[in-house]
């Protein structure tokens, strides 16, 4: 068994292993731990591939943003974890079966594209003496430059969405309100008043 | 390449990590943080399918496609999140399945 082969099975074992601690972890807080794990194991399969650039993007994106964005929300919400729980045994059986009966139908269709499908008689070739990256950016940048707005689009309003989700104003924070103060004027920021002698003044 | 590892092995590995996440979805229905989690497995082993196929029919655009599916995951992920931390706010609890509030 050559190194490549050792090293696929050892990445897709820890992929699919850690895979399944994410969603039977009692702890949310080692479901996402084990689901960076996952990620990272599945950017070293991506490397095997042959597909650098993928899986450093991987890397950047999804351990480095989403999953750190998990964690914060995980951390952030104090909710009871263990009632959440509840259920769990009673949809074992039915979620089991459809998993594995999901399992082997794309086992048997994947099969059967890898041995007789288009994959066999593939005639393309990908350009020589050229890096994985280069190769993405001669393409991306041409053919794809409108799907690249496009996502670069679809970030933005996720971003607005994300924000105008969680922003709130709420009612008596001490907060400093710029146009307030440029619009006040000596005449209703100033009163004059009469005091009469041995009482005091009181708001 | 080694010739031992071929396209059908990645696309073994993709099915399986396809069927956790569904099967994270079923077994997980309360928590909504898991059923995202798994959302991102189901996503992820899509990107193992593009990436497998796209090395090798030696065409790149299966790369392209993965790049967009992460654009879009993390969007997903990004807004999933933002809501689930409003509903909090709003119950002070985040059990989904009983989550009736837009019901009629």
């Amino acid at each position: 068994m050559g190194l490549q082969a050792i090293a696929f099975y050892i990445m897709s074992a820890v992929t699919l292993g850690s895979a399944l601690m994410v969603v039977s972890a009692r702890n949310p807080v080692h479901s996402v731990l084990f689901l960076i794990l996952s990620f990272f194991s599945a950017a070293g399969l991506f490397v095997l591939l042959g597909a650098e650039f993928l899986a450093m993007l991987l890397v950047v994106v999804y351990v480095g943003a989403v999953a750190v964005l998990f964690l914060f929300v995980v951390m952030m919400l104090d909710v009871d974890f263990g009632s959440l729980r509840q259920g769990f045994a009673r949809y074992l059986p039915f979620g089991g079966v459809v998993a594995a009966l999901l399992l082997i139908e794309m086992v048997l269709v994947s099969g059967a594209i890898a041995e007789r499908g288009a994959v066999a008689h593939a005639t393309n070739t990908l350009p020589e003496g050229i890096s994985n990256v280069e190769a993405i950016g001669r393409v991306l940048y041409t053919d794809y430059v409108y799907f690249f707005q496009a996502a670069g689009m679809v970030l933005l309003v996720a971003m607005i969405g994300a924000i105008t989700l969680t922003l709130r104003h709420r009612p008596g924070v001490k907060k400093q309100d710029i146009a307030a103060q440029v619009a006040r004027t000596p005449a209703k920021g100033m009163a004059v008043v009469q005091v009469e002698t041995g009482k005091g003044i009181s708001e | 390449m080694s010739p031992d590892i071929g396209l059908s092995h990645y696309l073994a590995v993709a099915a399986i990590l396809f069927t956790i996440g569904v099967f994270g979805i079923f077994v997980n229905r309360r928590n909504v943080i898991v059923i995202l989690m798994s959302i991102e497995l189901i996503l992820l082993a899509v990107n193992i399918n593009l990436v497998a196929f796209s090395m090798f029919l030696h065409d790149v655009a299966g790369q392209i496609f993965a790049m967009f599916v992460l654009t879009v995951a993390a969007a997903e992920a990004a807004v999933g999140l933002a809501i689930l931390v409003t509903f909090f706010r709003n119950r002070g609890d985040i059990a989904v399945d009983d989550a009736s509030m837009m019901k009629g």
